[in-house]
């Protein structure tokens, strides 16, 4: 699997520069595109392996670009949480875990698979499929993790707290309610709190693990208009089980299926003109 | 009406069935309602046997202010309640800190393997194990081979041990219970392991801590074998010395190093007397006892009942 790596890059670039757009070929297992812009993260032959020996992210190599919204798109099952989570190293809070092969963050090359965890998860900031506000006043979920980082300062912290709230389109919601209870709020606010929580520490990547699919449509609405805007700030990862949401919000998408990356393309041609079979099957509904 | 409770499809008759599942419900209700009646008539029976009994007793309050005497009647149970709150100070002091920290050390900061299995067990197993057996523990190490006599503390320390393994236990399921997105938000935030426990995850298990602790503490104000063991006297005519005030720095020691008595043996020694009189003060010492145990549990109830509220 992983000696044939090499091959298929080649064929994503010869195939990209070709511009062999239209009818995807039968016999394509992967086509991966090489963006233009900058990027912000390269993973490379990445496996993942649980405590009970199964491996669920099988020799995923990807690039991760910078300041754009990348989406991981694949039926249940298909690894695509797994790999989110491995970019914060949540993994590591489960014993007997395996990784090999790298995520190296780019432009200082260092592999985030080797770096300390808690570190890590300093740099890069996660939201979760359920929103999971701390039982606490809602300035004080804004503030956690500059807490955790020994911020202290009352100035620097409501300062933050009214930018991360105003970022998380939350700020005119909660201004005058800022010291109640943050489990008060509707499940819709809360998600858009944690996203707020995520984003006041500045994290140089934002994972969101299918931040809407507890919610209903109009908070969808607002969390989606969200990362739109975040898309040129901030490095965006997400996975996402609605098709369309990803085709809405993301600029580059990624088609995972049984823990291997069939396709990684620009959003548009992904969608539209997918280059693999088993990619336009998912998207149009046959399979998954 | 029995069309409208018929399944025109499969032509089930769902009154009938509704009306099965409702008579069991009856039946389940009325024998739960027998147990529970029975079970609270006994002890409220018993209790009041007592507080009917000792009433010349608990309700004069020389009672509480007067240490034990020969004649039955002027007899009080000063002694008693000091020594028993300065033993409970002594347990809750040493217990709690120590078991909440090997609770928190079992459950997340130990690895899983077979020799914390068989920590684990024995923790378990441990609860079990009858006072009587703690009580020769102490007698045999603090007592004899440290040679710290028969003290408040020793006391304290017996107990102690004693409702160790509940408090461990309290903590262990308080903290297992937290919803897994609690401990991930925190790690996810960057939090080390140490912040996440301190800032999160003991405040989230603080309720249940607390309700296993006070449970343990209950258990231990009417505990009587282990401190008969240690070799406490059911005569003692004097208050252990106070704990602050006196000479600078105003608070001493002295009182751990102290002979004293506790409720239960005030009481058990009252009832061995062969005077009459005498059992109308170990009634009047029993209903009291009783009441510091409910009003500990009370506690128990409330505390768990805010946390559930907030």
């Amino acid at each position: 699997m992983s000696t044939d790596q090499t091959s298929t890059i080649q064929i994503s670039q010869s195939a990209h520069q070709g511009g062999q757009a239209g009818k995807p070929s039968e016999t394509r297992e992967h086509w991966y595109l090489e963006p233009d812009g900058a990027l912000r993260a390269r993973v490379s032959n990445l496996k993942f392996w649980y405590a009970d020996g199964t491996q669920a992210i099988d020799d995923v190599s990807m690039p991760l670009v910078d300041k754009k919204v990348t989406a991981l798109i694949g039926p249940s099952g298909c690894g695509k949480s797994t790999f989110l989570r491995c970019f914060n190293r949540m993994h590591d809070l489960y014993q007997g875990v395996k990784y090999s092969g790298s995520i190296n963050l780019l432009p200082e090359d260092e592999n985030l698979i080797d770096l300390d965890a808690n570190i890590v998860r300093m740099r890069v900031g996660m939201v979760f499929q359920k929103p999971n506000p701390f039982p606490k006043s809602i300035y004080e979920n804004v503030i956690a993790g500059l807490k955790i980082r020994g911020i202290r300062k009352r100035e620097v912290l409501d300062e933050i707290v009214e930018t991360s709230l105003r970022q998380a389109a939350l700020w005119d919601e909660v201004k005058d309610r800022l010291h109640q209870p943050a489990l008060s709020m509707s499940g819709g606010q809360q998600q858009r709190l944690c996203i707020a929580r995520a984003l006041a520490v500045k994290p140089e990547i934002l994972l969101l693990d299918e931040p809407t699919s507890a919610l209903d449509p109009i908070a969808t609405a607002k969390v989606e208009d969200l990362i739109n805007e975040l898309s040129g700030n901030v490095t965006v990862l997400i996975v996402t089980h609605n098709m369309q949401q990803a085709a809405r919000i993301s600029n580059y998408t990624a088609y995972m299926y049984l823990g291997k990356l069939i396709e990684y393309n620009d959003t548009n041609d992904l969608f539209q003109r997918p280059k693999c079979q088993r990619t336009e099957d998912y998207i149009t509904g046959r399979f998954g | 009406m029995n069309t409208m409770s018929t399944n025109i499809q499969s032509g089930i008759d769902y009154a009938s069935i509704s009306r099965k599942n409702r008579s069991w419900d009856i039946i389940f209700a009325s024998l739960g309602i027998v147990v529970l009646f029975i079970a609270i008539s006994t002890l409220l029976a018993l209790f009041l046997d007592l507080a009917i009994r000792g009433a010349p007793q608990w309700t004069n309050p020389d009672f509480y202010t007067s240490f034990p005497s020969r004649k039955p009647l002027e007899a009080g149970i000063l002694s008693a309640w000091v020594g028993t709150i300065m033993v409970m100070l002594v347990t809750a002091i040493v217990a709690v800190p120590l078991g909440v920290a090997a609770g928190l050390y079992m459950e997340e900061y130990a690895d899983k393997n077979w020799f914390t299995d068989v920590i684990e067990i024995n923790v378990s197993n441990l609860a079990g194990v009858p006072s009587i057996v703690y009580g020769l523990l102490a007698l045999g190490l603090f007592v004899q081979t440290f040679g710290m006599g028969e003290t408040v503390l020793v006391a304290g320390l017996v107990l102690a041990l004693m409702i160790l393994p509940i408090v461990i236990v309290s903590t262990r399921e308080s903290i297992r219970a937290i919803p897994i997105e609690l401990r991930e938000a925190a790690y996810g935030l960057g939090a080390n392991q140490w912040q996440t426990m301190a800032m999160y995850m003991l405040p989230a298990a603080k309720p249940g801590i607390i309700t296993g602790a006070i449970v343990g503490l209950s258990r231990a104000i009417g505990e009587t074998a282990p401190i008969i063991t240690i070799g406490a006297l059911s005569y003692i005519a004097f208050l252990p010395p106070s704990p602050i005030g006196g000479d600078f720095p105003f608070i001493s020691f002295e009182w751990l190093n102290s002979g004293f008595t506790v409720m239960p043996i005030q009481m058990f020694g009252w009832v061995s007397r062969p005077q009459a009189d005498f059992q109308i003060t170990a009634a009047a010492a029993g209903a009291v006892l009783i009441v510091m145990t409910l009003a500990m549990n009370g506690l128990a109830i409330y505390i768990r009942y805010r946390a559930r509220k907030s």
